[in-house]
Protein backbone atom coordinates (compact mmCIF):
# COMPACT_ATOMS: atom_id res chain seq x y z
CA UNK A 1 0.00 0.00 0.00
CA UNK A 2 3.03 2.29 0.48
CA UNK A 3 4.65 1.61 -2.68
CA UNK A 4 1.04 2.92 -4.49
CA UNK A 5 1.12 5.84 -2.22
CA UNK A 6 4.74 7.19 -3.08
CA UNK A 7 4.25 6.57 -6.49
CA UNK A 8 1.43 8.61 -6.61
CA UNK A 9 3.02 11.29 -4.44
CA UNK A 10 5.98 11.25 -6.13
CA UNK A 11 4.42 11.58 -9.79
CA UNK A 12 2.59 14.67 -7.80
CA UNK A 13 5.81 16.07 -6.49
CA UNK A 14 7.31 15.72 -9.87
CA UNK A 15 4.60 17.63 -11.49
CA UNK A 16 4.72 20.57 -8.74
CA UNK A 17 8.88 20.79 -9.30
CA UNK A 18 7.99 21.26 -13.46
CA UNK A 19 5.67 23.94 -12.50
CA UNK A 20 8.23 25.22 -9.81
CA UNK A 21 11.16 25.24 -12.56
CA UNK A 22 8.87 27.29 -14.96
CA UNK A 23 8.08 29.72 -13.14
CA UNK A 24 11.77 30.10 -12.18
CA UNK A 25 12.39 30.28 -15.69
CA UNK A 26 9.22 32.48 -16.71
CA UNK A 27 8.94 34.69 -13.35
CA UNK A 28 8.85 38.78 -14.17
CA UNK A 29 10.78 39.70 -11.10
CA UNK A 30 13.50 38.02 -8.88
CA UNK A 31 10.92 37.75 -6.17
CA UNK A 32 8.76 35.71 -8.02
CA UNK A 33 12.02 33.63 -8.24
CA UNK A 34 13.20 33.25 -5.14
CA UNK A 35 9.66 31.94 -4.01
CA UNK A 36 9.42 29.42 -6.77
CA UNK A 37 13.06 28.26 -5.35
CA UNK A 38 11.39 27.98 -1.71
CA UNK A 39 8.73 25.47 -3.07
CA UNK A 40 10.93 23.97 -4.68
CA UNK A 41 13.17 23.31 -1.48
CA UNK A 42 10.09 21.94 0.02
CA UNK A 43 9.54 19.84 -2.73
CA UNK A 44 13.30 18.71 -2.04
CA UNK A 45 12.37 17.79 1.63
CA UNK A 46 9.21 16.40 0.76
CA UNK A 47 10.58 13.61 -1.54
CA UNK A 48 13.37 12.79 0.99
CA UNK A 49 10.16 11.93 3.75
CA UNK A 50 8.44 9.93 0.79
CA UNK A 51 11.87 8.15 0.38
CA UNK A 52 12.20 7.34 3.90
CA UNK A 53 8.92 6.16 4.39
CA UNK A 54 9.45 3.64 1.22
CA UNK A 55 12.78 2.64 2.62
CA UNK A 56 12.56 3.02 6.12
CA UNK A 57 15.01 4.43 7.34
CA UNK A 58 15.50 7.65 9.43
CA UNK A 59 18.73 8.83 7.86
CA UNK A 60 17.42 12.58 5.72
CA UNK A 61 15.55 13.41 8.89
CA UNK A 62 17.97 16.06 9.58
CA UNK A 63 18.19 17.83 6.26
CA UNK A 64 14.44 18.23 6.47
CA UNK A 65 14.86 20.14 9.91
CA UNK A 66 17.79 21.98 8.11
CA UNK A 67 16.10 22.72 4.54
CA UNK A 68 13.61 25.04 6.77
CA UNK A 69 16.11 27.50 8.18
CA UNK A 70 18.12 27.23 4.82
CA UNK A 71 14.46 28.59 2.92
CA UNK A 72 14.26 31.04 5.14
CA UNK A 73 17.72 32.64 5.09
CA UNK A 74 17.90 32.73 1.58
CA UNK A 75 14.27 34.36 0.83
CA UNK A 76 14.62 36.88 3.51
CA UNK A 77 18.49 37.57 2.06
CA UNK A 78 17.33 37.74 -1.42
CA UNK A 79 14.48 40.27 -0.45
CA UNK A 80 16.70 42.44 1.35
CA UNK A 81 18.95 42.84 -1.26
CA UNK A 82 16.10 43.81 -3.74
CA UNK A 83 15.37 46.67 -1.16
CA UNK A 84 18.74 47.91 -0.98
CA UNK A 85 19.44 47.65 -4.71
CA UNK A 86 16.91 50.34 -4.97
CA UNK A 87 17.50 52.75 -2.26
CA UNK A 88 20.98 52.90 -3.69
CA UNK B 1 -5.76 -2.23 13.55
CA UNK B 2 -2.12 -2.41 11.37
CA UNK B 3 -4.05 -2.38 8.66
CA UNK B 4 -5.70 0.87 9.19
CA UNK B 5 -2.67 2.83 10.23
CA UNK B 6 -1.00 1.48 6.92
CA UNK B 7 -3.55 2.94 5.19
CA UNK B 8 -3.56 6.13 7.39
CA UNK B 9 -0.15 6.89 6.59
CA UNK B 10 -0.54 6.09 3.28
CA UNK B 11 -3.13 8.38 2.49
CA UNK B 12 -1.42 11.33 4.42
CA UNK B 13 1.27 11.00 2.17
CA UNK B 14 -0.47 11.71 -1.01
CA UNK B 15 -2.48 14.47 0.77
CA UNK B 16 0.92 15.59 1.78
CA UNK B 17 2.22 15.54 -1.60
CA UNK B 18 -0.86 17.15 -3.36
CA UNK B 19 0.05 20.22 -0.88
CA UNK B 20 3.06 20.62 -3.03
CA UNK B 21 1.14 19.94 -6.08
CA UNK B 22 -1.29 22.77 -5.39
CA UNK B 23 1.44 25.17 -5.00
CA UNK B 24 3.07 24.00 -8.12
CA UNK B 25 -0.27 24.57 -9.96
CA UNK B 26 -1.10 27.84 -7.99
CA UNK B 27 2.55 29.40 -8.65
CA UNK B 28 1.71 28.94 -12.86
CA UNK B 29 -1.74 30.35 -13.01
CA UNK B 30 -2.08 33.23 -10.34
CA UNK B 31 -1.31 36.40 -11.57
CA UNK B 32 1.09 38.44 -9.85
CA UNK B 33 3.48 38.27 -6.61
CA UNK B 34 0.89 38.85 -3.80
CA UNK B 35 -1.71 35.59 -4.90
CA UNK B 36 1.27 33.33 -6.23
CA UNK B 37 2.62 34.06 -1.80
CA UNK B 38 -0.35 32.42 -1.11
CA UNK B 39 -0.09 29.19 -2.73
CA UNK B 40 3.24 28.73 -1.67
CA UNK B 41 2.53 28.76 1.52
CA UNK B 42 0.70 25.67 1.17
CA UNK B 43 3.43 23.06 1.31
CA UNK B 44 4.91 24.80 4.13
CA UNK B 45 2.85 24.06 6.47
CA UNK B 46 0.11 21.76 6.05
CA UNK B 47 2.05 19.94 3.69
CA UNK B 48 4.89 19.31 5.97
CA UNK B 49 2.72 18.31 8.70
CA UNK B 50 0.73 15.70 6.61
CA UNK B 51 4.11 13.92 5.18
CA UNK B 52 5.85 13.94 8.70
CA UNK B 53 2.83 12.89 10.49
CA UNK B 54 2.56 9.88 7.71
CA UNK B 55 6.14 9.29 8.04
CA UNK B 56 6.20 8.91 11.40
CA UNK B 57 2.61 6.45 11.31
CA UNK B 58 4.60 4.24 8.90
CA UNK B 59 7.72 4.03 10.64
CA UNK B 60 5.83 3.41 13.94
CA UNK B 61 8.72 5.52 15.80
CA UNK B 62 7.09 7.96 18.43
CA UNK B 63 10.57 9.36 19.15
CA UNK B 64 10.43 11.56 15.94
CA UNK B 65 7.99 13.64 17.38
CA UNK B 66 10.00 16.13 19.18
CA UNK B 67 12.27 16.40 15.99
CA UNK B 68 8.99 16.87 14.36
CA UNK B 69 7.81 19.40 16.59
CA UNK B 70 10.84 21.25 15.95
CA UNK B 71 11.17 21.70 12.74
CA UNK B 72 7.42 22.71 12.46
CA UNK B 73 8.08 25.12 14.69
CA UNK B 74 11.14 26.64 12.97
CA UNK B 75 9.01 26.50 9.88
CA UNK B 76 5.35 28.54 11.56
CA UNK B 77 8.33 30.90 13.13
CA UNK B 78 9.99 31.53 9.66
CA UNK B 79 7.45 31.30 7.00
CA UNK B 80 5.59 34.36 7.88
CA UNK B 81 9.23 36.09 8.36
CA UNK B 82 10.04 35.47 4.77
CA UNK B 83 6.69 36.04 3.35
CA UNK B 84 6.64 39.50 5.08
CA UNK B 85 10.06 40.32 3.77
CA UNK B 86 9.42 39.25 0.12
CA UNK B 87 6.17 41.13 -0.12
CA UNK B 88 7.92 44.14 1.94
CA UNK B 89 10.50 44.17 -1.20
CA UNK B 90 7.51 43.49 -3.81
CA UNK B 91 5.71 46.35 -2.77
CA UNK B 92 8.64 48.79 -2.80
CA UNK B 93 10.16 47.64 -6.20
CA UNK B 94 6.74 48.03 -7.90
CA UNK B 95 6.67 44.18 -8.54
CA UNK B 96 3.39 44.13 -7.00
CA UNK B 97 0.09 45.42 -9.43
CA UNK B 98 -1.44 47.88 -7.44
CA UNK B 99 -4.44 47.79 -9.80
CA UNK B 100 -5.43 44.32 -8.92
CA UNK B 101 -5.70 45.08 -5.39
CA UNK B 102 -9.11 45.84 -3.89
CA UNK B 103 -7.74 47.80 -0.68
CA UNK B 104 -4.73 49.03 -0.42
CA UNK B 105 -3.99 49.85 3.41
CA UNK B 106 -0.66 50.58 3.27
CA UNK B 107 -0.67 52.89 0.97
CA UNK B 108 -2.84 55.10 3.21
CA UNK B 109 -0.81 54.77 5.83
CA UNK B 110 2.16 55.66 4.37
CA UNK B 111 0.16 58.49 2.74
CA UNK B 112 -1.39 59.38 5.97
CA UNK B 113 2.45 59.55 7.42
CA UNK B 114 4.31 61.69 4.97
CA UNK B 115 1.49 64.51 5.27
CA UNK B 116 1.97 64.41 9.27
CA UNK B 117 6.30 64.57 8.82
CA UNK B 118 6.48 66.23 5.17
CA UNK B 119 9.02 63.27 4.77
CA UNK B 120 8.98 61.46 1.41
CA UNK B 121 8.20 57.75 2.07
CA UNK B 122 9.83 55.22 -0.04
CA UNK B 123 7.27 54.53 -1.97
CA UNK B 124 5.68 58.04 -3.06
CA UNK B 125 2.25 59.13 -1.37
CA UNK B 126 -0.76 58.36 -3.08
CA UNK B 127 -2.67 61.54 -4.83
CA UNK B 128 -6.50 62.02 -2.92
CA UNK B 129 -8.49 61.78 -5.65
CA UNK B 130 -7.55 58.38 -6.60
CA UNK B 131 -8.50 56.88 -3.09
CA UNK B 132 -12.22 55.84 -4.18
CA UNK B 133 -12.30 53.43 -1.29
CA UNK B 134 -14.44 53.70 1.43
CA UNK B 135 -12.46 53.97 4.40
CA UNK B 136 -14.00 53.11 8.47
CA UNK B 137 -11.41 55.05 9.82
Amino acid sequence: MIEIAVWIGGVMLALASIACLWRVFKGPSILDRVLALDVMLLIISSALCLDMALNRHTDYLLFTVVACTLGFIGSVTVSRFVSDQRNA
Amino acid sequence: MDTFLEALAALLLVLGSLMSLIAGIGLITFPDLLSRMHAATKPQVLGFLLLFAGLIIHLRSWGLIPVFALAWGLQLLTAPVSAHMIGRAGYRTKHVAKETLHVDELKQVISNHSQTTGTTAAVPPAKPAQNDEPEST
